[in-house]
């Protein structure tokens, strides 16, 4: 009996000590982890949201969003030309870049020899720490005139005549435009597309392909319909990921986009985006509606941005979940 | 009880197969025969290589690297060695430690192996009725053939991977532990299954469980250190084995 009461007593002295430092650290990580996670991205809305105040009353919001002009002389602002800049360019970099990246990842968890995995999955992760503003001056300086005097004639040659599609290829091939844009995002969110969608690949247990293997399918045939399906969600939350990285990145898109307030005709033309308005203007903003107007595509930008998170999010729960099952 | 004694035939055959993950060596030297029709345990302690045996004769091994056999495993009499390794795989099917459906419906999930091998319309129908009905799973599933696979239990789900590995038509059958992951109810129905599936297919199990083997194997091999030390018939090496080192096994004594 003495010997319970004497274990009981030295379990409460442990306890006390590890509840103080338990609540200690509760507390004061707590607080980090909630500030950073919570307070500070809706701070930073609220904000957002104060200083947009002006031109949300004098331009409201349907109106900001389809009107196409913008003029800082006349103070007469609508954001159609940059959303339609952020959007499009984020489309077409998607799309150049979605089936490189997942080849990438193919190749990565299924193709390449043992050795070799380790190389080509670090190299790729070092790409994506490449800061934004060297794929910004390579873009200009080494991509764009290549471009100019070798690709965009030759598309325009090849597709120029065909009608609807060639449409897309008219106008003086500079390189300042909406393909070459896109190009450099794609190689900018190819990285980080390719490590999460390989991410997602990793996650199919092996027994899972062997089960495919052992009815007799290919390789092929076992990531065409084993794989692939069973990642459906995690690749399509690693896609909307990408897309908000192309959406929000702004150093290499502001040498290459041109700055044009204009929504371009063809994609050879010089356009502009809701990053490529802030970088360039915030320090010509010298009224306080101009100033409020470029916080509002600034609020525009985040709330896309957070949204296209949140859904990436909710589908890589989803796909979670299922091997839990 | 005396079984009526039909002529055995040999199925599969092991001959001095040695089997190395990179150097080092984990079957040593394996000779057995893999009888027709009759359902073969492979017993033995954590890491004896049962289950490195059982994915020899499928050639599972071969989706790694630096694996390497020697030896020879027959198949009818001809070498799995030479065979293209899809039709082996077809002829060999497996069924795992865990339930692996694929993350599509009950229907597919059974067709997948056949649409595989081509099978179309009314053909692929009835043989994924016949299949699932082979598995047992026909009456629990067949009004919800299009809901996905992983909407089932875990029996369920082990006994659609049943379906869809005898839906082939494989001669053998190799299961890996296929009880491990289920409950006692589950595990009596796969075990039943596994009886009433020898009818027509030859069986080899690996199991953890060696009152599992007593149940519903006919032969029974005992596996230790990468090692065949016994084969014999299963009533033998539970009642009186040749071998000390199985009956220290079998009775507890030390695994």
């Amino acid at each position: 009996m003495e010997n319970v009461a004497e274990a009981q007593k030295s379990l409460r002295e442990i306890k006390t000590r590890g509840e103080f430092l338990e609540r200690f650290l509760k507390f004061s990580f707590g607080f980090w982890a909630l500030f950073a996670g919570l307070l500070f991205p809706i701070l930073a809305g609220v904000i957002l949201l104060y200083e947009a105040r002006l031109a949300i009353e004098k331009f409201g919001f349907i109106n900001f969003l389809t009107y196409t002009n913008w003029d800082p002389v006349q103070e007469d602002f609508g954001a159609a030309t940059m959303i339609f800049g952020t959007v499009v360019s984020t489309i077409l970099s998607m799309l150049l870049a979605t089936p490189v990246a997942i080849g990438i990842a193919i190749f990565i968890t299924e193709l390449a020899p043992n050795w070799f995995k380790p190389i080509v999955s670090t190299a790729v992760e070092l790409l994506a720490a490449i800061p934004s503003i060297i794929y910004g001056l390579w873009g200009f300086f080494i991509l764009t005139p290549i471009m100019a005097t070798k690709v965009e004639p030759w598309l325009q040659d090849k597709l120029g005549d065909i009608p609807l599609i060639g449409k897309l290829f008219q106008g003086a091939p500079t390189g300042v435009d909406v393909l070459n844009t896109s190009l450099v995002l794609s190689i900018m969110i190819i990285p980080f597309m390719a490590s999460v969608v390989r991410d997602a690949f990793n996650m199919v247990p092996p027994i899972m392909k062997e089960s495919a293997y052992g009815l007799g399918a290919t390789k092929w045939e076992v990531i065409r319909q084993v794989v692939i399906p069973y990642t459906a969600s995690g690749i399509a939350g690693g896609l909307i990921l990408s897309a908000g990285r192309a959406l929000g990145e702004t150093m290499a898109v502001t040498f290459l986009a041109g700055n044009n307030p204009q929504i371009p005709k063809s994609l050879l033309e010089p356009f502009t985006t809701i990053t490529v308005a802030l970088a360039n203007q915030f320090t010509e903003a010298d009224t306080d509606v101009y100033l409020s107007a470029l916080y509002y595509v600034g609020l525009l930008l985040y709330l896309v941005s957070l949204t296209m998170l949140g859904i990436a999010k909710f589908m890589v729960l989803r796909l979670e979940k299922r091997w839990k099952a | 009880m005396v079984e009526t004694q039909t002529a055995l035939k040999t199925r599969m055959e092991v001959k001095n197969l040695n089997f190395y993950y990179g150097s080092n060596q984990a079957l040593k030297n394996i000779n057995m025969p893999i009888y027709d029709r009759k359902v073969t345990a492979l017993i033995g302690p954590s890491g004896c290589g049962k289950t490195t045996l059982l994915r020899c004769f499928n050639r599972m091994h071969d989706l790694y690297t630096a694996n390497r056999y020697e030896g020879e495993i027959l198949l009818d009499g001809e070498s799995i060695f030479g065979m293209d390794i899809i039709d082996l795989r077809s002829r060999v099917g497996m069924v795992f430690q865990k339930p692996t459906p694929f993350p599509m419906s009950i229907f597919d999930n059974v067709a997948f192996g056949l649409r595989l091998k081509g099978i179309k319309g009314t053909e692929l129908k009835d043989r994924v009725e016949k299949a699932l009905n082979g598995a047992a799973l026909w009456d629990e599933v067949k009004d919800r053939l299009k809901d996905s696979a992983f909407s089932l239990s875990g029996g369920q789900q082990q006994r659609l991977c049943i379906a869809r590995a005898i839906a082939v038509e494989p001669e053998v059958l190799l299961f890996d532990e296929p009880t491990s992951a289920l409950d006692p109810i589950s595990t009596a129905k796969i075990e039943e299954l596994i009886v009433e599936l020898k009818r027509k297919i030859t069986i080899v199990i690996v199991t953890h469980n060696m009152q599992q083997a007593a149940r519903i194997s006919d032969y029974t091999g005992f596996m230790y250190l990468g090692e065949l030390i016994e084969f014999n018939p299963t009533e033998k090496i539970f009642t009186k084995p040749d071998e000390k080192l199985t009956e220290d096994y079998v009775t507890g004594r030390f695994g």
